[in-house]
């Protein structure tokens, strides 16, 4: 697993980093993510796993890009509206680092498909924009044993937290599950600060990393919330819940299920 | 008891854009009551019509989860610190 000139080059930042160094590098060259979503949380996530050099990046979405997605999703261009955001994530990661392999999957991450599209992969990351396909990938994460990083943002907040199946909360720990419809409002309605997304999409990667590297204290147990007007970090400790229905003692979900696709927020 | 709660960005159209409140109550569900009485709205959005937290909103004394504590029944004193964390799903 030598690296060429170019690479050490290319890495050369993270290669004189103590903590990193040319091992690490190769770990993240052996590593793979499924990012669930080219949007918000997944174009930035997915720029800096590929520009740190990791492995392989599978990329899922069904929609095409839309002019209203060009205020935070950075990794679609103007001349990309209408075109498959998939196609469209992996066109730029090609162009900004060709030792990325991009897997890309124009479909939804549903019950019936889920387990198959993330077999082999290392790390799940959530860049979805709806409640019920990131208790999917919550359960998922849980019966696959693939770590998963949460993030979510909304206006002007966000949060993230890591989940380890078996040894950490998972975010039915916290939040038991999606809110019944009409409670809360839509995305389109409520609004988001687009560079919300680049501060959590990124804390998202950085966990990533830091799980590759084994390096630093993992935000798991412990859910991060950003609010971006008072420029306040926070966190909350959250704990494994032997009640929780799908990783506790006793669990009520013991299958993927697919719930209704509704509503960003409380 | 003087408690302060931290009201998340997504509840402060009903707090007049205040992030931080101060109530005074002896445990959450009295708490919860004088958010309400203070700020119409508010219990509707934190719980069920049975009075229940719903399952999506986390309710945090000195950043211990009360359904690890009493629920609602959890005590509250001078000086605690109350969060409210709301699930957040856009992206």
């Amino acid at each position: 697993m030598d690296f060429t000139e170019d690479q050490i080059q290319r890495y050369s930042r993270h290669i004189i980093l103590p903590e990193v160094g040319g091992l690490g590098q190769i770990k993240i060259r052996q590593a793979s993510c499924f990012i669930v979503g080219a949007g918000g949380l997944g174009a930035p996530a997915a720029m800096y796993l590929a520009a740190a050099g990791i492995g392989k990046l599978g990329i899922i979405d069904d929609d095409n890009v839309d002019l209203s997605n060009l205020q935070r999703q950075v990794i679609h261009h103007t001349r990309d509206v209408g075109t498959h955001k998939a196609e469209s994530a992996k066109a730029k990661i090609n162009a900004m680092n060709p030792d990325v392999e991009v897997v890309i999957h124009r479909d939804r991450l549903k019950a019936h498909n889920a387990r198959e599209l993330v077999a082999g992969y290392d790390y799940i990351l959530d860049g979805t924009d709806n409640f019920a396909t990131k208790f999917l990938i919550n359960d998922l994460s849980v019966f696959t044993g693939i770590p998963m990083v949460h993030g979510g943002i909304l206006r002007f907040s966000g949060q993230a937290m890591v989940v380890i199946p078996g040894q950490s909360a998972c975010y039915r720990c916290v939040f038991h599950e999606a809110p019944p419809e009409g409670i809360v409002p839509t995305c389109q309605e409520a609004g988001v600060l687009g560079v919300l997304a680049g501060v959590i999409g990124t804390i998202q990667a950085t966990e990533v990393l830091k799980m590759v590297l084994g390096i630093g204290t993992v935000l798991k147990n412990r859910l991060l919330t950003y609010q971006a007007l008072e420029s306040e970090f926070r966190e909350v400790r959250v704990k494994k819940n032997p009640k929780c229905p799908v990783c506790g003692d006793h669990p009520t979900i013991t299958e993927l299920v697919d719930g209704e696709d509704r509503a960003c927020a409380l | 008891m003087a408690v302060s709660v931290r009201i998340p960005a997504p509840l402060r159209k009903l707090t007049g854009g205040l992030g931080d409140v101060t109530v005074d109550a002896g445990n959450v569900a009295t708490l919860v009551d004088k958010l309400e009485a203070a700020y119409p709205g508010l219990k509707a959005r934190l719980c069920d019509d049975s009075g229940q937290i719903r399952p999506f909103v986390n309710i945090y004394v000195n950043d211990e989860d009360i359904r690890f504590l009493k629920g609602p029944d959890t005590p509250v004193n001078d000086g605690d610190s109350v969060s409210i964390v709301p699930a957040i799903a856009g992206g």
